[in-house]
């Protein structure tokens, strides 16, 4: 049992999504990640819901932090977590969402399947421990 | 119907969540994994596997990201695996590779997988050839396993493949010399990328005296890539091999797409010359019997290791021997009675 | 009798003060920190003497403003002949509402105009690409083709104003386009004047904009200065830009150091053009960040306009004046907003703002105080502006020029940021074989300048969550409250309107003279001659900002950030 222990990292897609090319949270969020001890795959830049939503089923991660700051959430988010269902990644993904997001936008965003948001000056480990505690599973 | 039953029924089915899934019980050797690599076994064997190696900013990245291209563009369906053996194998790590498969991004008939070291605990090669495997029942046409360097590592790695390209970038005396450490002898196509800078007209010229060398060398055999190296066995296989292959030297400009085409046909060439000869063939064999070796020494190992730890571990047997009440060939003995008599053993999982 | 050397007696001085006064009192008191500095955590000294600024020659180093080296100042009377422009930055959705608050500012006064464009304008594809979903006239206006910007200046006389165009990799068409609005409207070019952002460097360093690979964008940005050189000479076609590198979270050094390579760069570019320093220099100007360490950011400026002018002069041979005096534009630090306590942003941007005109900035943009959570409201810009009158006004910095200077602290943090700022710059040159530009077109390509940013913006996360930064309101003097505020809600009718006007314009269109002109571009790629012209004529028969930057794409890739280590 020790060696799959051994095994079972946190698997975490950090993923920016739509043409805004702040990435300083998403590099300071996959550097705190990987000293948390998960194993971060970075997205790049300027990518379509579409193309995280490939990263995500192909990655097979447990968490998928999406960064956004162009405040275009409303319209990215729900698109993403739409194709993580047609391929049935919905369920066992984690999704965490960091950027600026307004309380109204905060509750459409969970109605929509979002499990956790974070917004600015959310210490690392907050957010270290919320995946810990949230992380999905299968078996 | 058994989970694994499930996950390769869907596999087969071209479900990507359940190739995605598959890799990942690959990579974390979880329970059900070896049923799932049996189950998927027959199914293996149509794809062409492609390992492709090199310093780091060689440009590899920027390659399998045309190759992947070019392939989708001739209809292929291609499956690529980057691993990244410099991540710790505890702690973590940031896996970056996927963000040059910029060409093909979205496009779901390029499975593109992230790899780190710790999905290769029970060796670097078998993770790779179990999720190469995995890709291949899928029904990928062109797998390509991509990793960065030049140590033994790596060598292991690429060897899983069928054909193994090493790039090489221009002006890289010191380079040359490093490879020819190990990777010079698994290499069946070397490649000269940013063959737009000076010196690689250099390059080439050195690759072709290294290559003319070894040919003339002592040692006949050495022609095609380290299938000998890879089973320390001496069990002979038929030599079966006609013409031996000399390692092309292709120059690609890979940011640009220069040079691609020519690369892809000879990896091609080297495709057909290993039906053709024979070679593919007797290498399938040695890869099969190495991992034959391989999982039975793996299990008798753990099975011991376990009547070891049941017997109370290798430090009171290390007492026993220090106060002479017994000695290393008769603890060695009595630990591996459990594999030669079966019968004797009562805790058989 | 021999007098004593006035030097030692300070050091005598001091040396009695530590081992006595202070001594005592640190062992009775102590001191808050055991260690004491800056947000970009350069450790700062307990108090500076002259001794500590003993190396520094008054006249060599410091000198007069409006003189070279320009420590004190480009300008010899600084604000006491005239205040730094207060330029306020601001975005709106369709051309139509710019152009509305153009003819609002410019009745009341205002000569200079500020242009923000929405993501696919900054990205160079249309309202109707689909990356474009959610993001059309938002935080800026939506400019597809030249029929926009006849909107946006509608009514108004481009010779009478200057504009400045906040936008990069699409620059050159936006630049095209207003050219081609100053021919429709009679006013000869050399009368144009403003300024385009336009500098791809930054973009790869740290703002993350881009179309294609850095080297071809290089070769465009330096068409755009010989352009400007030739044709607008009162156009300023680039703005060197350090606050999106300190956005990214590097430290003033960094800022000032990678923002003044950027600036090398383009001028070894222009030299190997064939262009004559003395003619594209003086058009260069330069965009800084103010954060809240009030000295460092001082020192940050003043060493900044020393070293612009002493390698301008040594290693460009650079001869005018305006082409060795640096001039800048600068903007409060928006990273440095808390949407915590919100008001608390007030204070701080007065500092920072504070900073920037103690440094000697020609033009000045003040945060709103809401800015990190929401669309500034009206109350919150006008604080932002009164601020800035408030400094200029009422606190007398404006009356005294370089008020700092001789101050043994900022004398010696000014050497200290300028020895730091040389040492970069000199890493970077090494990197690129003895040329600054490609040292950092090779730091691009190895993700230096990634790392740099990346290393010091975690390191400040940690400080900040471990309580060893404190950020008022976030982990120190934290309150309960209720801090929603409104984002810009995107009205997907802008997209449906912008994407109507597109479809009707290339509709009225000579598609025939659309693809001869498209053509015609890559032609002078392929060529490699300078692309001005070629794109001029393209806006001018209404290609698309999207077609236009295609043809580039198409020609000369497109890039990817490359990460080599993470």
């Amino acid at each position: 049992m020790s060696v799959e222990d051994q095994q079972m990292k946190i698997r975490c897609l950090v993923a920016k999504v739509g043409l805004d090319g702040h990435d300083r949270g998403a590099h300071v969020i996959a550097r705190a990640f990987r000293d948390a001890g998960f194993e971060v795959i970075y997205s790049g830049l300027h990518n379509a819901p579409e193309e995280i939503v490939q990263a995500t089923v192909q990655e097979d991660v447990d968490v998928l932090g999406i960064s956004i700051l162009s405040g275009a959430h409303n319209e990215l988010v729900p698109d993403i977590i739409e194709g993580l269902e047609e391929y049935d990644a919905h369920e066992d993904t984690l999704v965490v969402v960091g950027g600026i997001i307004p309380d109204e936008d905060k509750e459409f965003l969970y109605e929509n399947g979002v499990d956790g948001i974070f917004g600015p000056g959310t210490p690392l480990q907050e957010t270290i421990n919320f995946i810990e505690e949230n992380v999905k599973r299968d078996e | 119907m058994s989970d694994i039953e499930k996950l390769v029924s869907e596999l087969l089915d071209g479900k990507h969540r359940a190739l995605a899934k598959a890799i990942t019980y690959i990579e974390n050797n979880r329970s059900g994994y070896r049923e799932l690599i049996s189950e998927l076994h027959q199914h293996t064997g149509n794809a062409d596997v492609i390992g492709i190696t090199g310093s780091p900013g060689a440009g590899k990245s920027t390659l399998v990201d045309k190759m992947a291209k070019t392939y989708r563009d001739r209809g292929k369906t291609v499956g690529v695996i980057a691993i990244d053996p410099s991540s710790p194998f505890s702690g973590g790590a940031v896996l970056g590779d996927r963000i040059r498969m910029a060409s093909t991004v979205g496009d779901m008939d390029v499975f593109f997988r992230s790899m780190s070291a710790r999905g290769t605990l029970g060796g670097l090669s078998t993770a790779t050839t179990d999720a190469v495997k995995a890709l291949d029942a899928f029904g990928k046409d062109k797998i390509i396993v991509e990793t960065v360097g030049a140590g033994q590592n790596e060598v292991d790695i690429v060897k899983t493949a069928d054909t193994v390209a090493v790039l090489v970038p221009p002006a890289s005396g010191d380079d040359i010399q490093m490879l020819k450490a190990g990777i010079l002898e698994i290499a069946d196509i070397f490649v000269v990328n940013k063959a737009d800078l000076d010196g690689a007209d250099m390059t080439v010229k050195e690759l072709q005296e290294m290559i003319h060398m070894r040919s003339d060398g002592p040692s006949p055999d050495a022609g095609h890539h380290g299938a000998d190296a890879l089973v320390d066995t001496d069990v002979e296989f038929p030599g079966e091999s006609s013409e031996d292959w000399e390692p092309a030297i292709v120059e690609t400009v890979a940011k640009s797409g220069d040079g691609i085409d020519e690369f892809l046909e000879t990896l091609q060439k080297h495709v057909d010359w290993l039906e053709e000869s024979g070679e593919g063939t007797r290498q399938a064999r040695q890869r099969y019997a190495a991992e034959i070796q391989r999982l039975i020494r793996e299990d008798v190992a753990r099975l011991v290791e376990r009547d070891l730890e049941a017997a109370g571990g290798l430090d009171a047997k290390v007492d026993e021997v220090l106060a002479k009440e017994s000695d290393p060939y008769t603890v060695a003995d009595e630990m591996l009675a459990a594999i030669r008599n079966p019968v004797n053993t009562t805790d058989t999982e | 009798m021999a007098e004593k050397d006035p030097s030692e007696e300070i050091r005598e001085q001091h040396e009695q003060w530590e081992e006595e006064t202070l001594q005592e009192f640190l062992e009775a008191h102590g001191e808050r920190k055991d260690r004491f500095a800056t947000v970009s955590n350069m450790e700062v000294d307990r108090m500076y003497t002259p001794e500590d600024t003993e190396d520094i020659d008054y006249t060599e180093d410091i000198g007069v403003p409006g003189e070279p080296p320009y420590t004190r100042g480009p300008y010899p009377t600084m604000y006491r002949g005239r205040t730094w422009t207060m330029r306020q930055f601001a975005g709106f959705g369709t051309a139509e509402e710019t152009n509305e608050r153009f003819h609002y500012l410019i009745d009341n006064g205002q000569t200079g105009l500020s242009t923000a464009f929405d993501m696919p304008s900054l990205m160079g594809i249309d309202s109707d690409h689909k990356m474009s979903k959610g993001e059309v006239g938002k935080e800026g206006v939506a400019v597809d083709t030249l029929r926009d910007m006849e909107i946006l200046f509608d009514e108004i006389d481009i010779g009478e104003i200057s504009t400045s165009f906040t936008i990069n990799p699409s620059a050159p068409v936006i630049y095209a386009m207003y050219i081609a609005l100053a021919d429709q409207q009679g006013v000869p070019r050399e009368d144009v004047r403003g300024t385009l952002q336009n500098d791809m460097f930054k973009e790869f360093i740290a703002q993350k904009e881009w179309v294609i690979p850095p080297e071809p964008s290089l070769k465009v940005v330096t068409d755009t200065i010989e352009f400007a050189v030739e044709e607008t000479p009162r156009f300023h076609p680039v703005s060197i830009s350090g606050y999106h590198i300190r956005e990214a979270g590097s430290t003033a050094i960094q800022e000032a150091a990678f923002t003044l390579a950027d600036g090398f760069g383009y001028v070894e570019d222009c030299l190997d053009r064939g262009l004559d320093v003395d003619e594209f220099a003086p058009l260069l100007s330069f965009f800084f960040n103010s954060h809240n360490s009030l000295f460092e950011e001082v020192a940050k400026f003043r060493a900044s306009r020393r070293i612009y002018s002493r390698v301008m002069e040594d290693w460009y041979d650079a001869e005018k004046p305006e082409s060795k005096r640096l001039k800048f534009h600068t903007q409060t630090a928006g990273q440095s907003l808390t949407a915590q306590q919100p008001l608390n942003n007030i204070v701080r941007v007065t500092i920072q703002a504070l900073a920037a005109v103690l440094g000697g900035t020609q033009s000045l943009h003040t945060n709103s105080y809401d800015e990190a959570l929401a669309l500034p409201s009206e109350q919150a810009v006008r604080v932002a502006l009164r601020t800035q009158q408030i400094i200029a006004d009422e606190s007398g910095a404006a009356d005294i020029v370089d008020p700092l200077g001789g101050s043994y602290a900022v004398e010696s943090l000014t050497d200290q940021a300028e020895e730091e700022i040389m040492a970069y710059i000199e890493e970077i040159k090494e990197m690129g074989d003895g040329s600054v530009r490609d040292g950092i077109l090779r730091g691009i390509e190895q993700g230096y300048f990634h790392r740099e940013i990346q290393d010091s913006a975690y390191e400040y996360q940690k400080r900040v969550d471990s309580g060893d930064e404190t950020v008022v309101g976030v982990n120190k003097y934290v309150t309960e409250e209720d801090t929603d505020t409104e984002i810009l809600k995107v009205d997907e009718s802008v997209r449906d309107r912008q994407i109507n006007r597109l479809e009707s314009v290339k509709e009225e269109r000579d598609d025939e003279a659309v693809e001869d002109a498209l053509d015609a571009i890559a032609d002078t790629i392929e060529a490699e001659e300078n692309v001005m012209p070629a794109i001029i004529d393209a806006v001018k028969a209404y290609a698309t900002m999207g077609e236009i930057m295609a043809v580039f794409e198409d020609k000369y890739g497109s890039y990817n950030e490359q990460l080599a280590s993470m």
